[in-house]
């Protein structure tokens, strides 16, 4: 059954980005990011149980400058759908509504994922003997 | 409220789209248990940065990070399936590239579970 094409008012050429819509979009983006990202994992779990030659190829992946500007991309993606996934999950629960709540908690989300997320990548260039 | 309904739709008991809510509590289950589980899976991660195979294959082939990977890795894709889901049908609304679409990412979570389960549990019982 054919949809007739009628026009969709204008939303994103005419509201100021707020913190609460970039959030919401952030979140949306990072968990399609996300999903897209489990490809890796599951090719990296996968050259595991291949054997030692294919783990060291899809090593050599991750070890590339593009390989680690992702994975660092996907760390963020990670953190921050995870953060402001809780903060979600309070929403759900009836918590938080209020405006200056909702202001703050964004602000926190951003916060904590951005320091998860170094936190993380110190921990793994330590655990390396890199750092 | 119930004079809203008819009798037969209080009967029956579900709505024009017979089920939403099943999805929507299945999201936040999924959620709540990828919170533990994905903080888990990060750190983990992050320590095998440098790790090489053995290592890692020793590490995957303990029977509680096994065990507690598989849960992760079927949370995270059942979640990504839903999560996926939703966001089709809000941009995709031409009947035939609607369904196409979310049968192909219901198979690719669900085909991308099934090989990431089995890499692990391969890894767990060739010791």
């Amino acid at each position: 059954m054919p949809l007739a094409e009628r026009p969709l008012s204008p939303h994103l050429q005419v509201y100021r980005p707020q913190l609460t819509s970039v959030l919401s979009f952030l979140h949306r983006m990072t968990g399609v990011a996300l999903a897209v990202g489990t490809l890796l994992l599951v090719w990296w779990l996968a050259a595991a149980a291949s054997g030692a030659d294919a783990f060291a190829t899809v090593q050599g992946v991750i070890g590339t400058v593009i390989g680690q500007l992702l994975l660092f991309g996907w760390t963020f993606a990670l953190f921050y759908h995870l953060m402001n996934g809780i903060r979600h999950l309070f929403w759900d629960a009836g918590y938080g509504y209020e405006l200056t709540t909702a202001y703050r908690s964004g602000w926190a989300v951003v916060i904590v994922s951005a320091a998860l997320t170094v936190l993380a990548w110190v921990l793994g260039y330590t655990a390396g003997g890199v750092l | 409220m119930s004079a809203l309904r008819s009798s037969l739709g209080r009967a029956r008991g579900l709505g024009a789209a017979k089920d939403g809510v099943a999805h929507w509590w299945a999201q936040r289950v999924t959620a709540v248990a990828l919170v533990p589980l994905a903080l888990w899976l990060a750190y983990s991660l992050a320590r095998l940065s440098f790790a090489d195979h053995a290592a890692v294959t020793e590490w995957i082939a303990r029977p509680w990070v096994a065990i507690t990977l598989v849960l992760t890795l079927f949370a995270t894709f059942y979640h990504a399936k839903l999560g996926l889901q939703v966001v089709i049908e809000d941009y995709v609304h031409s009947g035939f590239a609607k369904h196409a679409m979310l049968l192909l990412s219901t198979f690719a979570t669900f085909a991308l579970g099934a090989g990431s389960i089995f890499a692990v549990l391969k890894i767990a019982f060739q010791g």
